[in-house]
């Protein structure tokens, strides 16, 4: 339908102004948006698209946005995350590149090429070549054994964060990793793109699959307490403010051999900075640029994430506090429309994560 | 211009605008009555109940100098599910355009802006418990 639309675009618009891949966004010409291998399919389901971070995705199908979230909690959903490009390494240098990019997330590839000519000019052995593949998550409880019944790997000896190649539902190939980002047990699976539209066809063929988008992506993420690149962190964060020093590998703090060491090391043990804290209240949701205010009303920080949680049936949100205010149980006040409702700092995740970590 | 336009307004919900993020702005609607189609709205015994929109997918009906607001099934399929109504207190004087509530879905807030000038006598209190009836029932019960 033509209006639904031309809403549903302005409803992209606004996704676009919080690209979660910084690097390869708002460069492009606003008409000359990028497609995945999944296009087509994301129409023919019923998919409605929009502009997201440069790229044609879609926010959701047919089910509604709630209705999309709940099912993945409770079953499993098939999201298409191939705007997520991926990279090949190659050489014997290719760990001392990876070594020397930020931690953890290394999605861009610009400042990969310009390190990896650095590294060349110095004699290293190293190069990159972006593959030509899609990129499929499949998320939920149901979603190992609905790919169990396509691949020939015993996927209980897969567990979180593991990775392997294989054939799956007769697709070879594939890289399949236990991950995801919406807090539930899940693979995401790297398929060469000629085939990507033959994967997603065989694992929507169960009754337990359904299709989902960015928005419920969103909400997904936000319950498991996991942050949107743009909103949540940039480049003005760190790991210690955006409470995320775990990924700073223990050999790697000690010889400061990163990009921002002489600033992040020191703040590991000082109590100085802001904190990013999760948020839980009633009434009105909170949403990104909501002040956070203390229980005597001075403004303390802002509101990064928010959203009322499908799950929960609370707001949920997420937003930077000064130290002294991120213990959870901490009351304090956000604003909304002008007006104060009370907060509570609260662990994160919002939802209990049920990622498959052997013991 | 309009005399005595509707003296009260009993708000239930109202219109679709999105306000969430900087880039969101109210833009005219393809449909739906410009403003002045409302302020030829008269008081009057004879007037029969007739449900008028406004640009922003508002719409009003009045009966007895009392108007009552909603918004149109186009604006509820577009917001998706409404899990929360934001509605002033009984005894708000409001203005022609001020914005005095909201709706929330999952994704985004769309402000509520009133079609009349007037004083609410009366919201939707169904409205609090169940917010989905905006989507189920947007011109009667929601």
């Amino acid at each position: 339908m033509q209006r639904a639309g031309s809403v549903v675009s302005r409803l992209g618009s606004r996704l676009q102004a919080l690209p979660s891949a910084p690097c390869r966004s708002l460069s492009c010409a606003q008409d000359v948006l990028h497609r995945t291998p999944l296009y087509d399919f994301h129409l023919a389901h019923g998919g409605k698209m929009v502009a997201f971070a440069g790229w044609s995705l879609p926010v959701q199908y047919r089910d509604t946005h709630v209705n999309s979230h709940l099912h993945t909690r409770q079953h499993c959903s098939l999201f298409d995350v191939s705007h997520m490009l991926q990279t090949k390494i190659f050489g014997c240098d290719r760990v001392k590149l990876m070594e020397s990019l930020v931690v953890g997330d290394i999605a861009e590839l610009k400042p990969n090429q310009d390190k990896v000519r650095e590294l060349q000019n110095k004699g290293s052995d190293v190069a990159l070549e972006v593959m030509d593949n899609a990129l499929l998550a499949l998320q939920g409880p149901t979603a190992a054994q609905v790919l169990q019944a396509g691949v020939a790997d015993d996927l209980r000896k897969l567990p979180f964060m593991t990775s392997a190649v294989m054939e799956v539902f007769g697709v070879s190939g594939c890289r399949v990793t236990r991950c995801g980002y919406t807090g539930e047990d899940g693979v995401e699976i790297s398929v060469p793109a000629a085939e990507a539209i033959r994967l997603a066809a065989a694992l929507l063929k169960n009754p337990e699959v359904k299709l989902a988008g960015l928005a419920a992506r969103d909400s997904l993420r936000l319950e498991a307490g996991l942050c949107l690149y743009g909103n949540d962190i940039d480049e003005h964060t760190t790991p210690v403010e955006g409470s995320l020093s775990w990924t700073l590998g223990k050999r790697r703090r000690a010889a400061m051999d990163f990009p921002g060491a002489s600033v992040i090391v020191p703040q590991l043990k000082s109590k100085a900075q802001r904190r990013r804290v999760g948020l839980t209240c009633d009434g009105a949701p909170v949403r990104a640029q909501s002040p956070i205010l203390s229980p005597e009303g001075t403004v303390i920080g802002a509101v990064t994430s928010g959203c009322p949680s499908p799950c929960l049936k609370k707001n949920v949100a997420m937003g930077y506090v000064p130290y002294e205010y991120s213990r959870p149980g901490t009351p304090l006040l956000v604003e909304v429309r002008r007006k104060q409702q009370p907060a509570v700092v609260s662990k994160m995740p919002f939802v209990p994560t049920n990622y498959y970590i052997l013991k | 211009m309009a005399l005595r336009a509707v003296r009260s307004v009993r708000a239930a919900v109202g219109s679709l605008c999105a306000i969430s993020a900087p880039s969101a702005g109210c833009s005219p609607r393809p449909w739906g009555l410009r403003a002045g189609a409302v302020r030829a709205l008269r008081t009057g015994p004879a007037l029969l109940s007739v449900r008028k929109f406004t640009e922003k997918h508002e719409w009003v009906k009045t009966e007895n100098s009392v108007g009552t607001v909603g918004i149109s099934n186009f604006a509820q399929e577009a917001l998706g599910d409404v899990v929360y109504c934001s509605l002033p207190e009984v005894g708000t004087k409001l203005n022609k355009q001020e914005e005095f509530g909201a709706l929330e879905s999952v994704k985004a807030a769309s402000e509520l802006y009133s079609p009349l000038s007037g004083k609410v006598t009366e919201i939707n209190k169904a409205l609090a418990e169940n917010p989905g009836l905006v989507n189920k029932s947007c011109y009667e019960d929601g």
